[in-house]
């Protein structure tokens, strides 16, 4: 199939959801000397990052790859003298490098348009010249793509000098000449002219790049081996992408850049430039400026997005740091540490451009300077070596260019936010500081802050609306479709408690489309979350880099560099406005000056139009902006709160998305703010769709008003419940963008992070510009229709409701309520039938669950299963005993659950060869021996979720497979917390933690940020346990499959795609209801992007959330499923009913509580639950043999044999278009359709075989060995396959201390020492990279830098980010820095290091880590056990540190001493301890500081803090009380019965 | 909702009875409620279920953790509003009703459902108490005109749903006050008349009229009513009981069905002297009721309370057990040992006894020949019974009541007179989504239409087949289903 034919979108699979993450690297001498071999060190970097890359289906065929420098005069200066044509100067020349259709006609039309372009712009062609190119090491599946790679050397304009102004031309002809051939018509059949692109039109750069393996890049450009071609700098990219569908453009660098990230907000962005179009204007560009349009676009990525941005910045005159730090803002309003200067430069920005939000590792160079930067929040790593032969050396990782460790000066890394940048010219590193000092001055930022920022609390005081009456406010409540649900459990709770409230197990209701009920449009929008490609943030512990500041009105000229100071700007701290707030905006014109005008707009229109006059009034309401706007105001309010028995409201989010769209339609967007008054928002769902579709600030009146009437009954007064309701809300919509990995408002406002289920394509292009919904749905007629209905129950005056709101039944069932799948009779019959074993009640249960003519549930009951004219016999398809080997149950914890739940679950799916899943929170190793009985309760699927909890080797050892949560059905983007009152002795036990002390995990894997960091993880389980599959767990969202084919391209054995209706033990009740999508979704669009990549047969694809029936199996494995999840079911049969109390510990059946009372409760049986797997079994097998299928194998994919019912007479769901979901993907032949190869995980090139081998005596007895050996960074997760075999062997336990002693040499790559068990010691001289000592299980890690070194250990960084992550026990002793979130979820591990960045110790539960130096920001974030001893020398410490949940405290010499063991009694013995094992790191490192620390002791121990965890040291005391000081840290419980 | 734990830390804790000695000496209600503050903590014990059981046992779906927890709440008036919105006369659920919730509610898995039925009864007592209770005028008027015949709580509820939605109602009731079973079947130590008199009061003010000493095809003419009417809706009781024609000695005196000893009481009671009230009375009598059911049950207290020497009670089926199995019934009703109060005034019960025949003197009945009966499942789950041969046996009775059931309704006046199909059972054919019977405008609801049954699902029926007239007469509904 040819290329660009695949990448089309057919069926769901769509080009826009393609994601790529990658690895970075750049070279550049300082001094600015070129030479070839810069060149070819960057070349070698490449290579060394070759495994941040990924293949797919074909081995040649990489996802791209490139390489900037700087112009190469020699070799231009020669061949084009062949030409016989004369060069310029360097500098006064400039070169595009053209990417040209192989079709002459096509390609002749490209050539005219650059020519055309730039004798427009009064350029001179000097020539061109075909690059040579040798595509003998091409892959086949991109020669189809390979473009004809010419260069064209350009003479700037008679009479312009001007570097600068020669570089703008460039950019112009570039921007012309694309966008000649692009945009006035897209290609038509068989035109090529779609590959035309000019990689780079420059002066001073040239980009060469292509889908080429790295290493051969100067295979395929001859040029890059040609000793002519010399650079001072050479800036390199290899890139991950989640699809293997070739895209020449997309390889990296950028024309000014590359990226390792992803920008989550970039839909937004674009919209926001797009509406910037008319109020821009620049200096530097004049009328050129008009010539850039469109400016987004020569490529789909969001990397290609933001070079485009970056581009216009510097062209409309910002330097190249000044715009990037423009566009990547540091974390400033939160940071106490930041200098005003600065903070005033970041705050004044912040209303020229939204941040343009995610992790990246930028780096970019214009030629004369090469810098990289992080993001806010460092989620990308980014390593530097500067030599003393002026190299600077920056890569994804330490170690890409081995250099002789005497010439290294300064080994660092990027820290969040901060940025590095080398000015060739100057010949200068210039710092962080420096910089941004310098561009912090530059002009008096804070000056012109203080002059036009307005902050709203500021102005004075104005009078709100009051509430009205009752029947009024009944009315209202009716007209927005109020529910008692919505009273109850989200404003009564909210206002009272100031936290949006929690819930448990899944939803079981019809999404908006498929409910009989009037829904709100609200519901029609689901959000999205992050997953592989990016992080969610813990907008709780990492509050520090989020913001809910807005701001209110027109924004400035993004290109005006000075004189934007004159125009005022309104800002409000956070976006909920009270009704007195919203008076101060709509008096703004007589409180400030004239700078501000607002203007109310009505959303109702006459109730006498009826639903068909929604469409005219909402054209109305455009009108009415447009002039506003026009008419010089600048601040339009949305208001609904003229709805009255005459009067129907547009749905907000109409209204608010639709003039948002209407003004960016018509360039005015920015000249205006606009501000929602609305009675219908009220859930933080509701605020996080109007802000995601361009509302600056919203005021939900009708929330306060029903919260006024609450108070005399909630006994507290209005004003605390419209406060701490205005926190929950801000809590829930920082909750809600984290999820997406974004941190500001001001990103998230516009940026559309929503997927629609159930709206046509009309109405989401004409309102949602940009939004997309897989299944087609109702138009504006039905959603009009909606609004009228509610407004006729409550104006016409029915019975049912009056005096009384709508009783809801979302959140629990309620027979006059929303439609549930679990009611009464469902669950009555299915328990009944897995424990009386009569199938007879089973068919009635599947039948009560499957018919659904009545009532839709879901969109599978719209599938018909055809039935074969050629059925076979029942008794020849394949038995029950067999398809029960595809189910497995949900992941569901020890400690969400009951021991006697979980192990009820675990010996049925043992005996019956199915799968039952750990969940989260380790698993007791009593389980991993068989029972007497010879029954088992092992969990054969291990989970490791992003807490870590209990993930030890020994723990990893025992599964068959291994299951990564990137998320949960129930929260996507979501961690979790297990509350301290359910971690009971046995449970921290269990998950290596203190009892009685809560647990958070974090929403994302700290050691999975990127698609490349999920292919590292697979990597280093599959090494612990190289027979065990690695699964990972995606949920269903627009664009999973193309997540879905990076897993699988990550190596990933095995995929599940959970759909919105799975379960949790507890979640916020926004995300249960309103995130993720319907599995039917998900799987159809994975199933058809993996056959497409031609990555299906080496995956396999497990289904989950919501199964019930054996229908639903057969519909999964008819949509592409090999295996079935399924939890609640499974938890039904066993006892559950469904209370939904589990986040309260009061499960009433024992299944969902650790209370010992309710626990006996419990009565379920391992019986039960065969019995129920083994009747869905029979009803799949009963339904194959009527579609004619003997083996299941054959079913799979088989989207032939279902049909859309076309007897949908419901009202909404006959206009779904389920068309998408059923496009049947023509697999070209000999491509698999369902799991039947196995992955190369390349695990025989581990360095760990040979550990193993010299190993031999020591694992077959106990023989201490010693093995030295050399290490680079392409050997990754050293130590953990050797881990594997010894906790296979001698469980966690281990061998003795020291009885292997590896002693290694070089840069370790990713995951050193990762999961080492007790008795390993390994020594590494040199460094280490991300992720040392992930997991640790008990070993000791050694790691300081080369002897030869020439600079000091302290001030220089030696291992990476995110190192201990999960450590379960051990030692580690780092001469030098450590990176960010050093030991983040270290449950036990005993560390010294040297200094750490950011985010130190987060989510610790155990262990002691000692730092002898200066640590980053927010140390001790959710830290709820062990303790850290940091050296405050500056006495900054304590603003450094996150003190929520810790306490700091002085160590004392003469302080409480037990005399015993210095390790057992945290509450004492501090001093002992710390000079321990800052002896022991003196020992064992030689770190100079250590000895220094020791001989002046008494000088350094007053310096050192303690922190100490509250939660941790009441329940040390508690327990101390109870037990008696002779046992406390790591007391052993009993094992419960 | 409610309180989190309330239901580990609150025993379940139901009204009390008067002693025996003292109840059974006249006819009143003998119910001991819980004081207020005991009764609100008992509403703490409803856990707010993410599934509410309680919701599908109750057949008129009452919203029953939301009122329990306005109770624990203190919140009456708003319990009261709840209640109501389900439910129209919750005063005689609150009584009569065997609460099915109860049996269907999560605690009952444990044997300890929250007293559902008892805080029911408390709200909408406090609710009349406090003078809450007050007419529900409609402000319209639809200008149709409906015919309810049959004034038990089926027809009650169904009038006065149609009412309160605008059209004129007649309701037409054969004897000589309204209320059905409610007035004449129930006896008053379990439902005192004047709950049903308050209730008739509140719709006389919204707008019912009512004819009683009406009966619909035998004292006015079918056609007349058709004639004069948008929709009739029949809402007769099963009247017609089950006998033992075949049993020898059937036609002895002293022999009389349950319904005519229980209504010629109440009629006593409530002093009510007109037509053929022959006292029954078992004052002094060996009393054997057969039949083991509620009706059976009412027998027994009412012949205590008249006197009676001994009131034995016998059930051709075997006993159930005293426990389900909750594993294979909850959340369904579930067949067990049931003892009533009167059962506990002083009755002896004894089960799988055929009666073989009756035996008397001069007329009159003396004693029952009994036969003890084995019980089988057969290989298709069917129950099959088998006398047990020498056990016949012999008991003194001088009165006997029969209390086997009822068959269906009767078939003479208003179902015959309309001419409507009825079903194999003899029940008038109509379903439970249009109520409406084989002759359009003519609907059926109740006993009439799904055989006997409880009160509560008397009164679902009359609801929903309230909301059936309505859309068929006006095409749309506002009425609640």
């Amino acid at each position: 199939m040819h290329g660009s034919d695949q990448r089309q979108p057919a069926g769901l699979y769509d080009p826009d959801h393609e994601h790529d993450n990658c690895g970075v690297g750049f070279i550049a001498n300082i001094k600015g000397s070129k030479s070839h071999e810069i060149v070819r060190q960057g070349l070698q970097i490449l290579v060394n990052l070759d495994h941040r890359g990924a293949v797919g289906a074909d081995p040649l065929a990489g996802d791209g790859a490139g390489i900037l420098i700087q112009i190469p005069d020699r070799l231009f200066r020669e061949e084009m003298a062949a030409q016989g044509v004369t060069l310029p100067a360097p500098g006064g020349y400039g070169v595009g490098m053209v990417f040209l259709p192989r079709l002459k006609r096509s390609r002749d039309r490209c050539i005219h348009s650059i020519e055309r372009a730039i004798h427009a712009e009064g350029g001179t062609i000097l020539g061109w010249r075909d690059v040579p190119t040798d595509n003998s090491c091409l892959g086949e599946s991109v020669l189809d793509e390979e473009p004809l790679i010419r260069q064209i050397v350009i003479a700037p304009p008679q009479g312009m000098t001007d570097q600068d102004a020669f570089e703008r031309k460039l950019y112009v002809m570039r921007k012309q000449s694309h966008g000649k051939i692009w945009y006035p018509s897209r290609h038509s059949e068989g035109d090529e002219t779609g590959v035309f692109y000019i990689t780079s039109m420059s002066c001073r750069t040239i980009v060469y790049k292509g889908m080429v393996l790295s290493g051969n890049l100067p295979v395929y450009y001859s040029d890059l081996r040609d000793e002519r071609t010399e650079s001072a700098l050479a800036l390199v990219h290899q890139r991950f992408s989640t699809n293997t569908f070739p895209s020449w453009k997309l390889a990296q660098p950028f024309r000014q850049l590359c990226h390792n990230g992803e920008i989550n907000t970039v839909r937004g962005n674009i919209n926001w430039m797009a509406a910037r179009r008319a109020t821009m204007s620049s200096s530097t560009l004049g009328a050129d400026l008009d010539k850039l349009w469109p400016l987004i676009g020569d490529g789909a990525s969001d990397s290609a997005t933001f070079d485009n941005a970056l581009e216009l910045l510097v062209a409309g005159g910002y330097s190249l740091s000044h715009a990037v730090m423009m566009m990547i803002p540091e974390a400033w309003n939160n940071n106490p540490l930041m200098d005003p200067p600065r903070r005033a430069f970041y705050e004044y920005h912040a209303a020229l451009m939204e941040p343009w939000d995610g992790p990246a590792a930028i780096a970019f160079t214009d030629g004369r300077q090469i810098g990289a930067t992080l993001d806010r929040n460092g989620l990308r790593p980014a390593r530097y070596v500067v030599t003393s032969d002026d190299l600077v050396i920056m890569g994804s990782e330490d170690g890409v260019l081995p250099v002789p460790d005497d010439s290294v000066i300064q080994k660092w890394r990027l820290q969040p936010g901060k940025m590095l940048l080398i000015d060739l010219e100057e010949g200068r590193i210039i710092g962080d500081e420096e910089l941004k000092a310098q561009l912090a001055s530059a002009h008096p930022y804070q000056e012109w802050l203080d002059r036009t920022q307005i902050h709203l609390e500021d102005l004075p005081e104005e009078i709100g609306a009051m509430s009205p009456d009752a029947d009024t406010l009944l009315h209202r409540q009716q007209a927005f479709g109020y529910t008692q649900e919505d009273i109850k459990q989200f404003l009564a709770p909210m206002g009272l408690q100031g936290d949006d409230p929690i819930g448990s197990m899944g939803r079981d209701t019809p999404i908006a489309v498929l409910s009989d009920r009037p829904k709100l449009l609200f519901d029609y929008f689901m959000q999205c979350f992050a997953q592989v490609t990016n992080p969610p943030i813990d907008p709780i512990r990492e509050e520090l880099v989020m913001s809910l500041v807005s701001l209110i009105g027109p924004r400035p000229n993004l290109l005006e560099l000075e004189g934007a100071n004159a125009r005022h700007r309104l800002e409000v701290r956070q976006p909920i406005l009270s009704n007195l707030d919203l008076e101060r905006i709509r008096q703004i014109e007589n409180h400030v000056d004239d700078t501000f005008r607002a203007i109310t707009l009505s959303i109702t229109y006459p109730a006498s139009d009826g639903a068909e006059g929604m469409e005219a009034a909402m054209e109305r309401l455009f009108q009415q902006a447009e002039d506003a706007v026009k008419g010089d105001y600048n601040i339009l309010i949305l208001s609904d709160r003229d709805v009255n028995a005459d009067h129907i409201p547009i749905p907000s989010l109409l209204a608010t998305a639709g003039v948002h769209h209407h003004l960016i339609r018509e360039g005015l967007r920015t000249s205006a703010g606009l501000v929602v008054e609305t009675g219908e928002a009220r859930r933080v769902h509701d605020f996080c769709l109007l802000a995601g579709y361009g509302a600056e600030a919203v005021n939900p009146y009708l929330a306060f008003d029903t919260l006024s009437d609450l108070a005399p009954r909630l006994g507290t007064d209005a004003e605390k419940l419209h406060q701490n309701y205005i926190k929950a809300l801000n809590k829930g919509i920082l909750k809600v963008i984290s999820k997406m990995g974004i941190s500001t408002y001001q990103s998230y406002c516009g940026a559309q992070i929503f997927d629609a289920v159930g709206l046509t394509d009309d109405v989401l292009a004409r309102y949602f510009t940009g939004t997309k919904c897989a299944i087609g749905g109702i138009g504006l007629a039905e959603i009009a229709k909606e609004a009228a209905r509610r407004h006729a129950i409550t104006y016409q005056g029915v019975l049912q409701f009056s005096g009384a709101l709508d009783v809801g039944g979302d959140l629990a069932f309620r027979l006059r309520g929303e439609t549930h799948a679990w009611t009464p009779e469902t669950i009555g019959l299915l328990q009944h039938a897995a424990r009386s074993g009569d199938q007879n009640r089973y068919r009635a249960y599947a039948k009560k669950m499957n018919d659904q003519d009545r009532k839709l549930r879901n969109i599978r009951a719209l599938f018909e299963i055809k039935v074969s004219d050629n059925p076979v016999p029942l008794d020849e398809v394949e038995p029950a005993s067999e398809i029960v080997k595809r189910f497995a149950t949900g992941a569901m914890s020890f400690g969400s659950i009951s021991w006697e739940a979980h192990t009820t679950l675990a010996i049925a799916m043992n005996r019956i060869g199915g799968r039952s899943n750990s969940g989260e929170g380790g698993e007791d190793e009593t389980r991993f021996k068989p029972l007497a009985n010879g029954d088992n309760m092992v969990s054969r699927i291990k989970q490791v979720a992003s807490g870590r909890f209990g993930v030890t080797t020994e723990y990893l050892v025992n599964a068959t497979d291994l299951q990564i949560k990137m998320a949960q059905g129930a929260k996507p983007g979501e961690g979790g917390q297990l509350p301290g009152h359910k971690v009971d002795a046995w449970i921290g036990r269990v998950r290596r933690s203190t009892p009685g002390v809560g647990l958070i995990s974090p929403p994302p894997h700290h050691d999975i940020y990127s698609i490349e960091d999920l292919a590292q993880l697979i990597h280093d389980l599959k090494n612990v346990n190289p027979e065990a599959r690695v699964s990972v767990k995606l949920v269903s969202e627009l664009g999973v499959g193309t997540v879905a084919a990076g897993v699988a391209k990550a190596h990933a054995d095995h995929v599940t795609i959970s759909g919105f209706e799975g379960g949790t033990g507890a979640s916020p009740i926004t995300s249960i209801q309103h995130a993720g999508s319907p599995w039917e979704i998900g799987l159809a669009e994975t199933h058809e992007t993996l056959v497409r990549n031609r990555l299906r047969g080496r995956i396999a694809v497990q289904v989950d959330g919501g199964f019930r029936t054996g229908r639903d199996v057969v519909i999964g494995a008819l949509l592409g499923a090999d295996e079935f999840g399924i939890a609640t079911a499974a938890l039904v049969s066993a006892g559950c009913i469904m209370m939904r109390k589990c986040h309260l510990n009061t499960c009433p059946v024992g299944v969902a509580t650790q209370d010992p009372d309710l626990r006996k409760l419990f009565t379920g049986q391992p019986e039960h639950v065969i019995n129920f797997f083994t009747f869905l079994a029979e009803e799949v097998r009963e339904l194959m043999a009527q579609m004619g299928f003997r083996r299941f194998d054959d079913m799979i994919g088989r989207r032939d044999h279902l049909d859309s019912q076309a007897v949908i007479e419901h009202w909404k769901a006959r206009n779904l278009d389920l068309s998408r979901i059923l496009h049947a993907v023509t697999p070209t032949a000999g491509v698999a359709i369902h799991q039947c190869e196995e992955q190369d995980h390349g695990l025989d090139k581990a360095l760990d075989h040979l550990l193993i081998e010299k190993s031999a005596p020591a694992l077959d007895s106990g023989t201490p060995v010693r093995i030295e050996t050399p290490v680079t960074n392409t050997n990754r997760t050293v130590g953990a396959m050797l881990s594997g075999l010894i906790a296979k062997k001698y469980g966690h336990a281990g061998l003795p201390d020291g009885t292997i002693h590896v002693k290694l040499k070089g840069s370790a790559g990713q995951s050193f020492g990762a999961f080492v068990a007790k008795g390993v010691t390994m020594e590494l001289e040199g460094g280490g990279n991300d992720y040392v000592g992930k997991g640790l299980s008990g070993g000791r890690l050694v790691i300081y830098p080369a002897k030869a070194g020439n600079f000091a250990p302290e001030k220089n960084i030696v291992v990476g980010n995110t190192v201990l992550y999960g450590g379960i026990e051990g030692e580690c002793y780092f001469r030098g820095v450590a990176g960010e979130r050093f030991a983040v979820r270290n449950s036990g591990v005993n560390a010294v290091v040297e200094g750490v960045g950011d985010h130190g110790c987060e989510y610790m539960t155990g262990g002691v880590v000692v730092v002898l130096g200066q640590t980053g920001r927010n140390f001790a974030a959710g830290m709820s056990g062990g303790i850290a001893y940091v050296l405050d020398e500056y006495g900054d410490f304590e603003e450094r540190c996150n003190r929520s949940m810790v306490e700091l405290e002085h160590i004392d010499e003469a302080g409480p001493d037990s005399g015993g063991d210095v390790m057992a009694d945290m509450t004492r013995d501090d001093a002992r301890r710390l000079k321990l094992m800052i002896g022991q790191h003196a020992e064992l490192t030689g770190s100079d500081r250590a000895r220094r620390i020791l001989d002046l002791w008494d000088q350094y121990l007053p310096m050192f803090v303690k922190v100490f965890p509250t939660d941790y040291r009441r329940a040390l005391e508690d327990q101390k009380a109870a037990s008696g000081p002779a046992k406390l840290e790591g007391a052993t419980v009993a094992a419960g019965e | 909702m409610g309180k989190i734990t309330g239901f580990k830390e609150i025993a379940r804790r139901d009204g009390s009875y008067a002693p025996v000695a003292e109840r059974i000496k006249h006819y009143q209600e003998f119910v001991i409620p819980l004081p207020e503050a005991e009764l609100r903590e008992q509403g703490a014990r409803c856990m707010d279920c993410g599934i509410p059981y309680c919701h599908n046992g109750c057949p008129v779906n009452n919203l029953i953790p939301d009122w329990n927890d306005l109770v624990y709440d203190g919140n009456w008036r708003a319990a009261l509003d709840a209640l109501h919105a389900t439910n129209n006369f919750p005063e005689f659920t609150g009584r009569v009703c065997p609460a099915p919730c109860e049996a269907s509610c999560t605690l009952n898995i444990t044997d300890n459902p929250v007293t559902i039925k008892n805080i029911e009864c408390a709200i909408i007592d406090k609710g009349w108490q406090e003078g809450w209770i007050e007419p529900k005028i409609s402000s319209r008027r639809t200008g149709k005109r409906v015919a309810v015949v049959g004034s038990g709580p089926a027809g009650l509820a169904c009038a006065q749903q149609l009412a309160r939605v605008g059209h004129a109602v007649t309701l037409y009731e054969r004897n000589a006050r309204l209320g059905g079973l409610l007035r004449y079947g129930i006896p008053d130590f379990k439902l005192e008349k004047h709950l049903i008199d308050r209730r008739l009061s509140q719709m006389l003010a919204e707008g019912v009229e009512f004819r009683s000493n009406v009966e619909v095809g035998v004292t006015i003419s079918v056609d007349e009513v058709l004639r004069d009417h948008d929709a009739v809706v029949l809402t007769g009781g099963s009247e017609v009981p089950r006998d033992m024609e075949t049993t020898p000695g059937r036609e002895l005196d002293g022999i009389h069905f349950a319904m005519d000893f229980l209504t010629q009481q109440n009629r006593q009671v409530a002093e009510e002297h007109i037509g053929d009230n022959r006292p029954i009375l078992a004052g002094g009598k060996h009393v054997v009721v057969i039949g083991g059911g509620d009706t059976g049950s009412d027998c027994v207290g009412t012949s205590i309370r008249q006197g009676a020497a001994s009131v034995t009670q016998i059930e051709i089926m075997p006993k159930p057990p005293e426990m389900e199995n909750k594993a294979l019934t909850w959340p369904n009703w579930p067949m067990k040992l049931r003892t009533s109060s009167s059962h506990l005034e002083g009755a002896e019960r004894d089960w799988s006894i055929s009666t073989r025949s009756f035996k008397g003197e001069g007329g009159r009945v003396t004693s029952l020949e009994l036969i003890r009966n084995e019980w089988k499942t057969g290989p298709d789950g069917r129950m099959s019974m088998a006398e047990v041969p020498g056990s016949e046996f012999e008991i003194k009775a001088d009165l006997v009541l029969l209390a086997m059931g009822f068959l269906h309704p009767r078939h003479d006046g208003a179902v015959d007179g309309c001419g409507v199909e009825k079903d194999p059972r003899g029940n008038v054919l109509a379903d439970e989504e249009n109520y409406m019977t084989s002759r359009e405008g003519v609907f059926a609801a109740g006993d009439m239409r799904r055989g006997q049954s409880l009160v509560v699902w008397a009164i679902r029926e009359g609801r929903r087949a309230a909301r059936a007239v309505d859309l068929h007469l006006m095409g749309e509904s506002s009425l609640p289903d």
